[in-house]
């Protein structure tokens, strides 16, 4: 039985959720078992995990898992891991699932890939699985061979695929420590994609000159659905909110369209955003190192062309 | 207060990456190596300045051979009091994990912190391990650590925002941006951390359930497509048609 924790912060799921049970799905095809999706906390709708290929859906409606607590978010999915006899447990590499999948496998003395990219591949009862290792630069390739393994699921490495119906979700009734984790607030933009679940990302950096020119990269966002992104000097110097900068010490993320506004690609920008499916540059400096790594680049003032880029995808849509 | 804070060696950012003829380990030949950026820069400072602020000690910890011990110092230099290096080849995050637990499971550490993730295998691993064993609670990604008394309030950076919480000692941390900035050591630092103490200590045994079995280099890209900056529509299309992302 594969068992896939679907992530629901606050009530609701995240894109990351609906990724790990469509994957789920397909390691369960592989191993000729089930897949049973697992929820945390008062939840909206969990049913709709059957869509995505979830057999069974469990629900754990304990409001102290209404906030995160690696702790107890570990005691349940391990309790229900032993309980349901699981092979593999499946979930999001978000901050979530990262700070849950490593105490996972040692409670569950199994075996642990972090940032899974791809689907495993069966050797004997050992499963092969890729990552991307060195900040992008290379892939490896894990064997996993715990008589339990835990996945972590790298964000937008599968897309959800809605194939099945709902399935009425069962109450699961488990024993629970309580949190030594007293959450006092949370700050979010609610509203926007946030950027790891993000297919579009429009990032700019210091080539825009000033904080005050960001409308241009606003409305190119706006027009593609896109969430904005920035470099790390621009929030260093608090162009930007630090949520947005991408890069080695910011986020690291894979969008399948990346568009780079002025900045030029040093090499601990590339490492956070070099993952990313199409790469579009544009920059004045026909030498910037980013046009490197770029699959499309625009050689030029970017005051003209990003608004210029932004009517032909207004057109774009408006045509399709 | 005890703090302990675990360090990595990692090759530089900048390292060119290549393996062995096999495919099956990285290849150390010409290679740079530095002090993980995240347990340097983020986790090694803020652990100084608490205690500068209000006293204690600062215990380095590296799971690696005698060839990391320059490292090490660099983090004594840095303001650590004092290092354990456990002797081995650090194989995975769970091999590592076991032996940082083994250390600290009876030193009664108030606080251990760890980088957000290490630049080699960006895995995000090990704090959670850690705290597992010693059956702690684990604050990841946090980008903020105040004390007041044996209380802690932290930032945790969570997708699209933060997240405000409170914990009381003891407990694992990982440390992300925001919770310190880098600092060079000066020539005091580097002279005393010579004579510090650094203690070597053998591994336990530990079998894990996990490999890299092959490392494999992503294929090179095309090469950039050059479009005129006047024929955006042109790169529209593209974006539509070749590329398929829209």
């Amino acid at each position: 039985m594969v068992l896939v924790f679907a992530e629901s912060p606050r009530g609701h799921f995240k894109k990351s959720a609906f990724e790990a049970v469509t994957y789920g799905k397909k390691v369960a095809e592989l191993l000729g078992t089930d897949c049973v999706a697992l929820t945390l906390g008062p939840v909206d709708d969990a049913s709709v995990l059957g869509t995505y290929g979830a057999k069974r859906v469990l629900n754990l409606p304990d409001a102290s898992l209404t906030h995160f607590d690696s702790q107890l978010y570990t005691q349940a999915i391990a309790d229900a891991c032993k309980q349901l006899g699981a092979q593999v447990v499946i979930l999001g590499h978000t901050t979530t699932g990262k700070s849950v999948a490593g105490r996972l496998a040692v409670r569950l003395q199994g075996g642990l890939i972090s940032g899974a990219t791809g689907l495993p591949v069966l050797a004997g009862k050992n499963l092969l699985v890729e990552k991307t290792v060195f900040s992008g630069k290379a892939v490896a390739q894990y064997e996993l061979s715990g008589a339990v393994n835990v996945i972590s699921l790298m964000g937008n490495a599968v897309k959800p695929e809605q194939t099945g119906s709902a399935v009425a979700s069962e109450t699961l009734t488990l024993a629970l420590n309580s949190s030594k984790i007293r959450v006092k607030e949370v700050k979010t933009q609610e509203g926007t994609v946030p950027l790891p679940e993000a297919e579009i990302v429009v990032s700019a950096g210091r080539g825009m000159k000033d904080p005050g020119n960001w409308g241009i990269v606003e409305d190119l966002a706006t027009t593609l659905g896109a969430t904005t992104a920035c470099s790390r000097p621009v929030a260093d110097s608090h162009w930007r909110p630090h949520h947005e900068h991408v890069g080695q010490t910011g986020i690291a993320i894979r969008p399948n369209l990346y568009i780079a506004i002025g900045i030029s690609g040093a090499i601990q920008h590339l490492a956070g955003v070099n993952n990313s499916k199409v790469i579009v540059v544009i920059n004045k400096d026909p030498e910037a190192p980013f046009f490197k790594a770029a699959d499309y680049g625009v050689v030029g003032d970017l005051f003209e062309i990003v608004p210029r880029l932004n009517e032909a995808f207004k057109q774009f849509k408006a045509a399709n | 207060m005890k703090l302990l804070v675990c360090i990595s060696q990692t090759p530089d950012t900048t390292a060119k990456i290549s393996f062995n003829a096999d495919n099956t380990e990285f290849n150390n030949a010409g290679v740079q190596f530095i002090m993980n950026p995240y347990d340097e820069w983020y986790a090694l400072v803020r652990a100084c300045e608490l205690k500068e602020a209000l006293g204690g000690t600062v215990t380095v910890i590296n799971v690696g051979p005698a060839a990391n011990e320059t490292t090490i110092r660099k983090a004594l230099a840095i303001g650590a009091d004092d290092a354990v290096r456990i002797d081995a080849d650090p194989k995975s995050a769970g091999f590592v994990a076991k032996q940082i637990a083994e250390y600290a499971k009876n030193a009664q550490f108030d606080l251990i912190f760890f980088g957000k993730e290490t630049i080699d295998y960006n895995g995000s691993e090990v704090g959670a391990m850690v705290a597992e064993y010693l059956d702690l609670p684990f604050v990841s990604y946090a980008s903020k650590l105040d004390l007041n008394g044996t209380v802690a309030t932290l930032e945790r950076d969570i997708e699209g925002g933060v997240e405000v919480l409170e914990v009381d000692l003891p407990f694992v941390l990982s440390a992300a941006k925001g919770m310190a900035e880098q600092r060079i050591p000066n020539m005091r630092g580097i002279m005393t951390a010579r004579t510090k103490p650094l203690t070597e200590i053998p591994a336990v045994a530990f079998d894990g359930f996990e490999k890299v079995s092959q490392f494999t280099l992503p294929p090179a890209k095309a090469g950039v497509k050059l479009i005129d900056p006047n024929e955006m529509v042109e790169l529209v299309r593209l974006l539509h048609e070749e590329a398929k992302v829209i």
